[in-house]
């Protein structure tokens, strides 16, 4: 009989160190994006000519915002368990139906909202196709507006291509600097609160993390599943509009070739950023990291005059670990539920 | 109190070429445990899911205390008191017990703005959930650590607790004790008694013939969708009960 006990307290403690171990392991899997960010940009500092100029920081920050915006609307996307393949597509959309409003003679008031209102319209074709059309999944209703809105935009850009010319106001928010700083870090700034605000504060928030652990339980508890859902693909569809702004306003100019691969630099964000692919983990954090070390990786290996092509093997390797690192993240916490059933 | 808080009527429900429910007809009363027993694919989960507003019945209606009700959604299943413990639990894996608590009927103010633009009013359930989880004597390793690295006893307990909360009328269990140990069953048992002591109409789904015998003011027996029996369980005709529910001739 107390032989019993012993063992049971004996499996009570090897439980409880086998925990600690995996909660540990959990946590470095946590910090492991800033970690690999922080050692990427030691890296380029003391390895890369230039990368620590000022004007060299401000470009990171210029390039990384359009990824970075974009990618705080795909996260949202991603956390429900979804995709939206149609961002790219959808920003060269915008900033040609502001282009087109442009010429017509809006100020740029009236092309930014153009803008805002084209991105926000094409997410909610994607969601309310996925959600009524029911699909299987959103792969294929947002590939299918990838192609669908650059397509539109080639055929309403005249002369299917670059148009001149944008607004003061728009140029002014994707093109200038206020003390020394890219204005077009202040957009991300403030989107990144605004979506702090509605996954942090707000009940909105709470759905989509509900809806992304898992649909059928949202349903049970009475959340509206498709309203949810739908209105992710509306706020990735205005972050591509936001984006289109900062980009037409770098540029000074409207395109239906901007944004090509766009969707692929935005997933890679979120998933390098650490966000779980499987949906309801992951936070604007993880996209904001994964963008920044894309930006960092890219800048460093352009000063360095690495040829593009090897750009795109070393993007994708890194996703290829990050997705690794969810999987891994996944199996510690079945084990950590193993032990914790052990222990009590 | 001569009308029962729930009743169904000829309840039809198919799902192709399966035919789950065959004209159900049964009963929950205030402060009594209805048991719905059944073999396996019986159709037990799902009468509990017509009723919780997850399925629509094909024909057939269902009635809150004398009166039709149109429980057409999960949403106005809670909304008229009606509580669901599911056989899968329907918990977040992502989100913490309180979270869970509250998942789909969150506190948020202010209340003239549309429900998903509400702020939480995360201390006030925080406060709620914590109390009723110590009420409950559910032991928990961290309060604020989200579901998925919890025992499944531990995850049960924190469903029977959420449905506890919020009982107002009818309180569905779907094998509430199925992953739970000795002492662990014990406590969703004492659960059970205290919401059928509170006034709820309790309905049970369960394998275990003691709790049955235990708890159970009445036993409504479902076969291959149709329902073929119902009685007063006790220790003398547990044995009928079986046969009732296998489909063996006594
Ligand atoms: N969503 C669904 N789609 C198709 N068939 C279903 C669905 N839900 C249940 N069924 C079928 O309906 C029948 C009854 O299933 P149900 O889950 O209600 O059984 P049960 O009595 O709860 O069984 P158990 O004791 O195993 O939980 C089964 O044949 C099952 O396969
Ligand atoms: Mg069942």
């Amino acid at each position: 009989m107390r032989e019993e006990a012993r063992q049971t307290a004996l499996r009570g403690t090897a439980a409880e160190s086998g925990l600690l171990a995996v909660t540990l392991g959990l946590r470095l899997l946590g910090f492991g994006p800033v970690l690999i960010l922080a050692l990427l940009i030691v890296a380029a500092s003391v390895g890369v000519p230039n990368f620590l100029k000022p004007i060299n920081l401000g470009n990171i920050l210029a390039q990384t915002a359009v990824i970075a915006i974009v990618a705080m609307g795909q996260q949202m996307v991603i956390l429900t368990r979804g995709i939206d393949l149609s961002v790219g597509s959808n920003l060269a959309l915008a900033t040609v139906v502001g282009g087109l409003v442009y010429q017509a003679g809006g100020g740029g008031l009236a092309v930014i909202f153009a803008m805002l209102a084209a991105g926000m319209a094409v997410g909610a074709i994607n969601g309310l196709v996925y959600v009524y059309g029911r699909l299987p999944h959103p792969f294929i209703i947002t590939l299918a507006m990838l192609s669908i809105c650059r397509g539109l935009a080639l055929e309403l850009a005249p002369g299917h291509t670059t148009m001149r010319g944008m607004p003061e106001a728009v140029k002014f928010l994707g093109g200038q600097t206020t003390l020394g700083v890219p204005n077009a870090f202040f957009v991300v700034v403030v989107v990144a609160l605004l979506i702090l605000m509605l996954t942090y504060a707000m009940v909105w928030g709470r759905w989509t993390y509900a809806v992304g652990g898992d649909p059928v339980a949202a349903r049970e508890m009475g959340i509206p599943v498709r309203g949810v859902l739908i209105s992710t693909y509306v706020f990735s569809g205005l972050c591509a509009g936001i984006g289109a702004v900062v980009l037409s306003g770098r540029t000074g100019a409207s395109s239906p070739i901007y944004g090509n691969l766009l969707e692929l630099d935005t997933i890679a964000a979120v998933i390098i950023g650490g966000a779980s692919f499987l949906g309801g983990r992951g936070h604007l954090g993880h996209a904001l990291i994964g963008a920044v070390m894309i930006g960092v990786i890219r800048n460093a290996l352009n000063l360095l005059n690495v040829d593009i092509y090897f750009q795109m093997i070393a993007i994708g390797g890194v996703i290829v670990l990050a997705v690794e690192a969810d999987v891994l993240r996944n199996r510690l916490e079945a084990r950590a539920r193993v032990l914790q059933a052990a222990k009590t | 109190m001569s009308v029962p808080a729930l009743s169904v009527r000829n309840a039809e429900k198919r799902f192709g070429a399966i035919h789950a429910l065959r004209d159900v007809s049964m009963d929950a009363w205030r402060g009594e445990v209805t048991a719905l027993l059944g073999d396996n694919g019986a159709g037990k989960s799902t009468l509990v899911k017509c009723i919780s507003g997850v399925h629509r019945l094909d024909e057939g209606e269902i009635l809150l205390d004398g009166r039709p009700a149109h429980l057409n959604s999960p949403a106005a299943a809670r909304g008229a008191g009606i509580e669901t413990v599911y056989q899968d639990l329907a918990l977040f894996d992502n989100l913490t017990p309180a979270q869970n608590f509250y998942c789909g009927r969150e506190i948020g103010f202010p209340a003239w703005l549309p429900r998903p633009l509400r702020f939480l009013d995360k201390r006030a359930m925080n406060r709620e959930a914590a109390a009723v989880i110590d009420r409950l004597q559910v032991r928990l390793p961290k309060f604020d650590a989200p579901v998925a690295m919890m025992s499944g006893g531990q995850r049960q307990a924190i469903a029977v607790a959420r449905a506890t909360v919020f009982a107002r009328n009818v309180v569905m269990l779907d094998e509430p004790t199925a992953a739970l140990g000795l002492r662990e069953s014990r406590k969703v048992l004492d659960l059970i008694v205290k919401l059928k002591a509170e006034g709820n109409a309790v309905i049970l789904i369960t394998h275990n013939m003691e709790h049955v015998v235990e708890l159970a003011d009445r036993a409504v027996v479902l076969r291959q969708g149709t329902k073929v029996g119902e009685l007063k369980p006790s220790a003398q005709n547990r044995q009928d009960l079986v046969a009732m529910i296998v489909g063996a001739e006594a």
